[in-house]
């Protein structure tokens, strides 16, 4: 028996919808959405956990995909980027990419957004230097950083402004 | 060209964002064919030898495993090795992946494993045993330098310095005198995405090659050529490209093992390498350059000797363009240069961001600050001291140098004017703060491109060229070309590139493609208009105020007046009028007579002034860049948003050049080790400070139809030396090896 030949039930939420399949067990849940789900929108760029490419959200948590393997985290909720549009309309931070030019050649972007939605939940948005601390997890070679910190301080704003809103 | 612009100049968003940030953007390894293999490449661990013995039965038991190809069962490839030449211009014996057992270089691909999964290739991949015969090599650079020499056949881009006046004897008689050795280590590009190639075998049996390329019409005639097929065998695709800063624009030998796989197992195959094995093809040479200056009394430089040297492979002659830079921006009356290259048994290095410039460029502004302090004079003010107004080097004009506004726009912005000269004498509690400063300069290139413009019955204009934007803002620029050029809202353009059936365009790299594309994508739409209108105006049943003058193209219809008013008719309407469901036009943008006499006659570079702050813990000895202003004067700028974009970028790229970025050498078996994020680092967001690009007003109608110079380069040059010179000014400690790591400084 090879590693590759030993399968595991792997039962998922992904994107809310229910997986349930028999998996080898080595394999990454970076491989299982993008070789036999066509979820490509998550990267892989080191398939080692140094460049935060793969980045996606488990019940909630971002984690990098590449180190996860598919079968070890049973009934998990996971989030990728092509989850996170609802109703055809684009999420917040987004459309704040976009606005920012928070990317160039687009390839650590999926990560760099899942990181991003993952620190606003995790509150790690006090100053600019803790939210560059906190994202730099996710490397980006076409040296995009700038724009993303700007993207998640409009995002953050937004959100200040709605809950100042919500609160009058 | 005379642009008026509500498009061009536009901080338009890029038009290609919402299929970037949703995922939708499908790169190399993204396509899914039905019975698609995953190819996964063994490599050499040794750097020279013969392979004795290829043991693949282990491999080939694991399940799902459908063939180990090594170059005992490949298939037939092209015999002749100049069927193997890339279009880069290397001069040498190109390597053949899987040619035979003689192995030149670590890394170099032995077997490819194709399996049913991913899984299952990786896991045969690491049961391959490879028994081979061991040669003696060398990849220790300064060993090579022994052996530095200069090709007899030179690459095509390689220009020879042109000395002038007596260097050394002005040397010898100068009253201030610096000299010393500068070096450069080894860089990989690191493009987030790693090479990769998916080929898909057609239903009339031809190959659609999903490759990460900076140029698909250059991937299909290296493959056409040297798997000998027919070009209408091979299409190449690139319409998304995860960063490539040069790692693309020679094959990588993924593309070529790929499609020969497809070619012996007729089935599509993937094969994507691994992060080390992107430290197993391009990269940046390793750099030495000897660097001599003088100055009279006055501060005037009068002697620049340079000499360097770059590291090359033992079977290609890789050249940079790293010498002659100093000698083309500064007025010096005396001045020569060498360059000779030194070959180790590596893979042959390759051209990376700002090719030769990177590397001369900013090793040569960490002499010049050195030479104005030696001359107790402010760096900004020395350079200007020793400004010239034409390259000196050819002692030819420039079509436009705005460096003196950059550098007077960049120094205000940053306020360097309150710095005070003494290293050390800046502090804030206990950080030493520097305050350093470079110029920058790249060419300006423009090279013959091709594109086409349709117009359909739906009323959208489709512009089409061979082009890669490998994050460059491409998609977006030439869209508002189209829109300016053609009178459209930008929402109405698509814009197809990436794909080598498309009109003729060179391999993206060297800045060029902002101003050759976009001048081939204004040619092609107004060449459309002309014909359409042409059209219409032969057609009867066309009213009688379309004439070829008297309309404007505007909101995406055609307008002109009569004797009741203004009147306008839609573009389907007009193609339906001129008796077409499509009309398209083709055009070339190339330089003309004037275009080639300009050529001959003035130079052309792109120009910028880097401007930096650090702060030194002196206890820790940690460097932080915390300011870096980039002005930069480089023609007309099509997109201030994504352009900035591209400068930021680079000087993100070269913070790694000063501080962080070096690919280190285990000599004893020719392998970069260090072949990992975690151990070769490339900066993060905390190492990143605002940063801020100004662009210079320069306007020039001769460097290109558009007056465009092109962005993608010059953020690299100048930037690491304005952070090494700011270290000096916080520390006082000159550093001539880049990077100046926390190793290096102690």
């Amino acid at each position: 028996m090879t590693h590759a030949s030993v399968t595991v039930p792997c039962r998922l939420q992904i994107n809310g919808q229910g997986y349930a399949a028999d998996l080898p067990a080595c394999v990454t849940l970076l491989d299982l959405l993008r070789e036999r789900l066509d979820l490509t929108g998550t990267k892989k760029g080191c398939d080692h956990g140094q460049c935060g490419a793969c980045t996606v959200l488990v019940d909630g948590k971002r984690v990098k995909s590449c180190l996860v393997l598919a079968v070890s985290i049973p009934d998990a909720a996971v989030t990728t980027i092509e989850g996170i549009s609802q109703d055809g309309r684009l999420h917040p931070m987004q459309q704040a990419f976009i606005d920012a030019d928070a990317f160039q050649c687009g390839y650590c972007t999926p990560g760099q957004i899942m990181s991003a939605i993952a620190l606003l939940e995790e509150g790690h948005i006090h100053s600019h230097a803790e939210i560059r601390e906190f994202m730099s997890g996710n490397l980006c070679r076409c040296g995009a950083y700038n724009g993303i910190i700007d993207a998640i301080e409009r995002v953050v704003a937004q959100q200040h402004s709605n809950q100042a809103g919500a609160a009058a | 060209m005379n642009v008026i612009s509500t498009h061009i100049g536009q901080p338009v968003s890029r038009i290609d964002g919402v299929a970037k940030v949703t995922g939708q953007a499908k790169y190399a390894a993204e396509p899914h064919p039905p019975g698609m293999l995953y190819g996964v490449i063994v490599n050499s661990p040794i750097a020279r030898g013969r392979i004795e013995t290829i043991h693949d039965t282990g491999a080939r038991e694991v399940p799902g495993v459908v063939e180990v190809m090594t170059h005992h069962n490949r298939p037939h490839t092209a015999l002749f090795e100049k069927s193997y030449m890339d279009g880069l211009g290397v001069p040498g014996a190109p390597y053949r992946p899987l040619h035979d057992g003689e192995i030149h270089f670590n890394g170099q691909p032995v077997a490819v494993v194709l399996a049913e999964t991913f899984e299952a290739a990786r896991e045969a991949a690491m049961l391959v045993r490879v028994d081979y015969e061991r040669w003696p090599h060398n990849a220790d650079f300064e060993a090579a330098l022994h052996q530095k020499y200069m090709p007899s056949k030179t690459r095509s881009n390689y220009v020879p310095p042109k000395p002038r006046g007596d260097a050394a004897a002005a040397y010898a008689l100068s009253a201030v005198k610096i000299e010393s050795r500068y070096h450069l280590a080894p860089e990989h590009h690191n493009p987030m995405e790693m090479h990769a190639t998916t080929v898909i075998v057609e239903d009339d049996g031809t190959f659609t090659v999903w490759d990460k390329t900076q140029g698909p019409q250059a991937v299909q005639a290296y493959l056409a050529s040297a798997l000998s097929l027919s070009k209408d065998q091979v299409r190449v695709r690139n319409p998304y490209v995860g960063g490539a800063f040069g790692s693309g624009l020679r094959t990588v030998y993924n593309v070529f093992i790929a499609t020969l796989a497809v070619k012996m197992l007729k089935r599509p195959v993937r094969v994507t390498l691994t992060r080390p094995q992107m430290f197993t093809h391009a990269f940046r040479p390793e750099a030495t350059m000897d660097i001599a200056l003088g100055a009279s009394r006055d501060r005037a430089l009068q002697s620049m000797i340079v000499e360097g040297v770059t590291d090359t492979s033992r079977f290609e002659h890789n050249m940079e363009n790293i010498v002659i830079w100093g000698l083309i921006n500064y007025k010096c009356p005396n001045a020569k240069a060498d360059y000779k290259i030194a070959p180790r048994d590596t893979y042959t290095s390759s051209d990376m961001r700002a090719p030769g410039a990177a590397t001369g460029v900013n090793l040569l502004e960490m002499a010049i600050d050195e030479m104005a302090y030696a001359c107790t004079m402010d760096p900004l003010a020395f350079r200007l001291h020793n400004y010239s107004d034409s390259d000196a080097m050819h002692d030819m004009p420039l079509t436009s140098k705005a460096l003196r506004d950059a550098m007077a726009q960049g120094a205000q912005h940053f306020g360097w004017h309150d710095r005070s000269m003494a290293p050390g004498s800046m502090r804030d509690g206990r950080e030493l703060i520097g305050w350093g400063m470079a110029t920058g300069i790249w060419d300006a290139m423009f090279s013959p491109t091709s594109a086409r413009a349709r117009l359909g019955q739906d009323g959208r204009l489709h512009i089409a060229t061979a082009a890669s934007d490998i994050g460059t803002g491409t998609y977006t620029i030439l869209a508002q070309t189209a829109a300016e050029a053609f009178g459209m809202p930008l929402e109405r353009i698509d814009i197809e590139l990436g794909d080598s059936t498309l009109p003729e365009c060179p391999t993206e790299g060297g800045s060029w493609t902002a101003a050759s594309a976009g001048a081939a994508v204004w040619l092609a739409c107004h060449s459309l208009r002309k014909k359409l209108i042409d059209m219409l105006v032969k057609s009867k049943n066309t009213p009688s105020w379309v004439k070829q003058d008297a309309v404007t193209l505007e909101g995406g219809a055609l307008h002109g007046m009569t004797e009741n008013g203004r009147v306008s008719l839609s573009l389907p309407d007009a193609l339906s009028l001129a008796g077409h469901d499509m009309l398209e036009a083709e055009e070339t943008a190339k330089p003309g007579l004037r275009g080639k006499i300009s050529q001959m006659r003035k130079a052309r570079f792109t120009h910028s002034a880097v401007f930096c702050e650090v702060r030194v813990d002196p206890e820790l000895d940690t460097v932080r860049v915390t300011r870096l202003v980039n002005a930069v004067a480089a023609g007309r700028i099509m997109n201030p948003k994504t352009a900035a974009s591209q400068i930021r970028g680079a000087m993100v790229m070269a913070t790694g050049m000063a501080l962080h970025e070096e690919s280190l050498m285990d000599e004893r078996v020719g392998r970069f080790m260090n072949h990992n994020f975690a151990e070769y680092h490339i900066p993060t967001h905390a190492d990143v400070p605002d940063m801020d690009v100004l662009f210079v007003n320069e306007h020039d109608d001769e460097v290109s139809p558009l007056g465009v110079k092109g962005v993608g380069e010059i953020g690299m040059c100048g930037t690491a030396a304005a952070i090494a010179n700011a270290i000096f000014h916080a520390t006082g400690r000159r550093y001539h090896n880049l990077p100046i790591t926390p190793g290096a400084r102690t």
